[in-house]
């Protein structure tokens, strides 16, 4: 199970990343996005906004390959792409966290973090199997990455419980760390503080910071609080019935006047 | 060379030499597949209405046909029998509600499916305690059900059809009538209906779930009943038909889960597949290819075509 | 207080994920292990060994194959007793064409035929979940079922349509056939499984288990993490059908010494289903447990039937115990639905604060 190599140049801190063009996709008459274009620059936090059902979330699962725009391309590192598969943006480093957490739940804290190793693994069935040397060592290996990222996270208490009984706060953590141990290039958060209280949310905001300084992971997020968007974006893309209705700065963004009209539910 | 000439020309030709023989198999393969499709129909109004795969559903028709010959053995006179054997079934109904679908609400439908295995070895085991094991006879006269054939000339030869085979196609379709309007028209139907796609939404609603069960695995218990009597009626009553039964489940499969005329015409499918297949292309490979074949029609529907050919689609969102 | 792990620390990681970092595990199991491979052959009655442990031990490991496949991988497979068969019927013919081979050898050579077999039949896993797959791996079972009596070849066109072991030997010992004993017998079986278990313990504690258990919980998110769904679930079925196989060549070869299709039946299927269910599903212990009580039942039912002196066929009695399967069954979806497994945690729980009662 070999990695393919992502082909193309190496993506340079401040160039794009990954750049959606004119991306469209429908359900059953349905137009959850529409002509939607923008990109990601390497290193940067970029937040996704806008209202209820504006399609966000619909826009992070074509990233990850799970929904298959019926228009448009996807460019990731240098390549380009009409059709992302799960498998391959897992492969090449593309990570992310979701709505409703989505862990395995009859694995402990620590088994989730450590599935998230998977893609890195090598060592073949037949290793597997007799778990002694070369196998054993490379569980050891990734074990030791997984607990620095269990240490960055302090979720060091929680590693043996099964995380259907952690709260939910701490399972989004897990989900965080489960997310990182790919190693990822781009990261998606989808609703990250989404449930959280004020100090839970100061705790993640730091991990995000933390995370797109310590890793340089590229991040791109989705969430409603607006604090946490101007606080922690570099660059935020506002969707509204599934168009982009602006693309820039927090504090461009602030003074829109469109996007103000689409979060108070102006008609237009 | 010779095998593809068996395989592919052969079976043919031997259709069109004797026509007669033909259409007697197609005969039986649409009264197998119609005593198929009230199976399936069982299986279809519990999924419908509880959102449970009832694997016991088999083990219910012999159940039913054996509580009612197991009474009129005892000196109870027929049409009774058949009132306290409904009785039973109610019983039943009440029973499984209470120790098995209650204590088990809100788990996954694997779960409960599970635990329709236990109710089917609970099932087979009291059926044979207290009826005993050996094969019984239908009281298909005394429940004025009409025996004889018909034989009808056509085609160069003979056509024989079993009167209690065109009654039972007749019952099945007044059930199945009944049924489709039963859910479509009133409000217990929607209420069965809700209750299949989620039952916390439905108990939210206040719809009682206790109520809908008991109704609708009475239901389940009366079809079954039905399908115990005309089967029994043409073969005799013993825990064969549970196996037998099984064979729903291909229907299930073609037809969709949750719909009740796709039992029909699955079960109508999987009848004259299953006898063409036996009769023309079974000494192929010698006998009893009834015992799967209509598993790899099945099957390849699964592959093809999952829902069925009237299911709903499932779609999952993240 | 006699279970605390206080004090035991571990330094490196490969301590912490040994297989029993507790000592008073490691105690126990060197103190089982002695008892199985010792105290046993020499203290117990033949009977005993070949009708209660030998048996146990065989399902144990067919309980096994089939919680990788449905407790771990999530994939319901009621086709357990067709996989067996074919483990069985292979064994068979590979001791008619290699009469000169070690039947060890050939025992594991079997698994490799069903393995084979849960391969195919694990096809339409792709594309099927659920209860529907249930449904396909019916299909296998009925096929199967069917291809053990039409197909003479495999039993090599006996009249009665069974086959009867070959007398076998190991290292001059015989272990297969009418002269072998029961000790010989259980000591091969009790060798093979415990292995196997070690095997299937190492398997699940690593990379595959994570895959296999991701799979289970939520596919769509093991997609996105880089998991291949269809190679997961092919291995699943191919690891537990191997399992199963060996078991079913057990079964004939080490333990009934003949056989016929009705041993490999859908009614196997699912006795090896509750087993698991019983036992608890995503537990290798579990499955000992589940065998041990299914198969222990009939067994427990004749001896309180003839302690009560109670006047009731032995047909009877086999139907009180499809009775007692069904209700154990629901109970214990209903109450405990990780089964005797969790039951034996919750145990190990309360011994941990003994005598505190949290």
């Amino acid at each position: 199970m070999r990695a393919p190599t992502v082909t193309g140049p190496e993506v340079a801190v401040g160039d794009v990343l990954l750049s959606i063009e004119n991306v469209s996709l429908s359900f059953g008459g349905v137009n959850a996005v529409s002509g939607v274009s923008f990109d990601i620059r390497k290193g940067e936090i970029r937040a996704i906004i806008g209202p209820n059902g504006a399609g966000k979330t619909s826009m992070l699962n074509i990233i990850n390959g799970f929904y298959h725009p019926q228009q448009g391309r996807i460019t990731f590192k240098g390549e380009t792409r009409a059709k992302m598969r799960p498998h391959d943006a897992a492969y090449g480093g593309i990570a992310r966290t979701f709505q409703n957490v989505a862990l395995f739940r009859g694995m402990t804290a620590l088994d989730n973090i450590m599935a998230g190793r998977t893609l890195k693994m090598h060592k073949n069935f037949f290793w597997q199997l007799l778990r002694v040397g070369p196998a054993m060592a490379e569980e050891v290996e990734h074990r030791r990455r997984v607990e620095e990222i269990i240490d960055f996270l302090k979720i060091q208490e929680i590693r043996r419980i099964p995380v259907g009984r952690l709260p939910y706060g701490l399972q989004k953590r897990v989900e965080l760390g489960r997310a990182l141990a790919m190693e990822p290039d781009l990261l998606l958060l989808d609703e990250p503080m989404a449930g959280m209280n004020l100090e839970e949310k100061e705790d993640m905001s730091r991990f995000v910071l933390d995370v797109n300084d310590h890793y340089g992971t590229t991040i791109a997020l989705i969430e409603h609080d607006m604090g946490v968007v101007m606080d922690l974006s570099d660059r935020v893309v506002v969707l509204d019935h599934g168009i982009k209705i602006a693309d820039g700065t927090p504090d461009e963004i602030k003074g829109d006047q469109g996007v103000i009209d689409a979060y108070l539910g102006v008609a237009h | 060379m010779h095998l593809l000439y068996q395989i592919f020309i052969d079976p043919f030709v031997q259709m069109g030499t004797a026509p007669d023989l033909l259409v007697q198999t197609l005969w039986e393969g649409l009264v197998s597949g119609v005593l198929y499709a009230l199976i399936a129909l069982g299986f279809v109004l519990i999924f419908k209405a509880s959102g449970v795969f009832n694997f016991a559903q088999g083990i219910m028709v012999v159940f039913a046909a054996l509580t009612l010959v197991g009474l009129y053995a005892h000196g109870v006179p027929a049409f009774l029998a058949l009132a306290l054997t409904i009785g039973v079934m109610f019983l039943l109904a009440l029973a499984i509600e209470r120790f098995v679908l209650r204590p088990l609400v809100n788990q996954p439908d694997i779960i409960l499916f599970m635990a329709t295995f236990g109710l089917t070895y609970i099932l087979i085991g009291s059926g044979e305690l207290i009826f005993g094991g050996d094969p019984k006879v239908m009281i298909a006269d005394q429940l004025l059900l009409p025996s004889g054939a018909y034989t009808v000339k056509m085609l160069g030869g003979f056509v024989q059809m079993q009167k209690i085979d065109i009654a039972a196609a007749v019952i099945a379709s007044l059930m199945v009538a009944s049924l489709a309007v039963f859910f479509q028209k009133t409000r217990i139907g929607r209420a069965l209906r809700a209750v299949a796609d989620s039952h916390r939404a439905a108990l939210s609603v206040g719809i009682s779930l206790e109520y809908i069960w008991v109704i609708v695995w009475f239901a389940a218990g009366i079809v079954a009943l039905a399908t115990g009597i005309m089967w029994g009626a043409r073969s005799n009553v013993s825990f064969a038909l549970e196996i037998i039964a099984l064979k729903a489940l291909p229907v299930l499969i073609l037809g969709g889960f949750t719909s009740i005329p796709g039992a029909i015409i699955g079960g109508v499918i999987i009848g004259l597949g299953e006898k063409l297949g036996e009769f023309y292309w079974g000494p192929l490979f010698g006998s009893g290819i009834e015992d799967w074949f209509a598993y790899v029609i099945a099957l390849v529907f699964l592959l093809f075509r999952p829902q069925g050919l009237f299911g709903e689609r499932i779609i999952e969102r993240i | 207080m006699f279970y605390r792990e206080a004090g035991q620390y571990k330094t490196n990681y490969r301590a912490d994920q040994a297989l029993f970092p507790i000592r008073q595990d490691q105690i126990g199991i060197f103190l089982i292990l002695a008892i199985a491979y010792v105290a046993v052959p020499l203290g117990a009655s033949d009977f005993f060994i070949d009708s209660v442990l030998t048996p146990i031990l065989i399902f144990s490991l067919a309980a096994i194959g089939l919680n990788l496949l449905t407790g771990y991988t999530g994939l319901l497979s009621l086709g357990t007793g067709g996989f067996m068969g074919v483990g069985a019927f292979a064994c068979y013919k590979l001791a008619t064409y290699f009469p000169g081979v070690n039947i060890v050898v050939l025992v594991i050579c079997s698994g490799l035929f069903s393995a084979a077999a849960g391969i195919v039949f694990g096809l339409p896993s792709l594309r099927i979940k659920g209860f529907y797959l249930a449904v396909a791996t019916l299909a296998s079972q009925f096929f199967l079922s069917w291809c053990f009596i039409r197909i003479p070849w495999l039993y090599n066109h006996n009249i009665s349509a069974s086959i009867e072991v070959p007398a076998r030997t190991l290292f001059g010992v015989a272990i297969t056939g009418p002269n072998a004993t029961p000790a010989t017998r259980y000591l091969i079986v009790l060798t093979i499984v415990a292995v196997m278990t070690l095997l299937a313990s190492n398997l699940i504690r690593g990379r595959i288990g994570r895959t296999w258990m991701a799979v289970r919980d939520m596919d769509i998110a093991a997609e996105l993490i880089g998991i291949k769904l269809y190679p997961t679930k092919l291995l699943a079925f191919a690891v537990s059908s191997f399992y199963c196989g060996v078991a079913g060549a057990m079964l004939v070869f080490l333990w009934l010494g003949n056989a016929e299709s009705e041993s490999f039946s859908i009614n196997q299927s699912f006795l090896i289903l509750f087993m698991v269910i019983i036992g608890g599903l995503g537990s290798l212990l579990g499955s000992y447990f589940g065998a041990a009580l299914i198969y222990g039942l009939p067994i427990l039912l004749r001896m309180a039937k003839d302690m009560l002196g109670l006047p009731m066929t032995s047909a009877t009695v086999e139907h009180i115990n499809f009775i007692t399967l069904g209700v154990l069954i629901i109970f214990f979806l209903i109450a405990e639905p990780n089964g005797l497994a969790r039951l034996w945690q919750i145990g190990k729980q309360k011994l941990r604060v003994w005598p505190f009662p949290y």
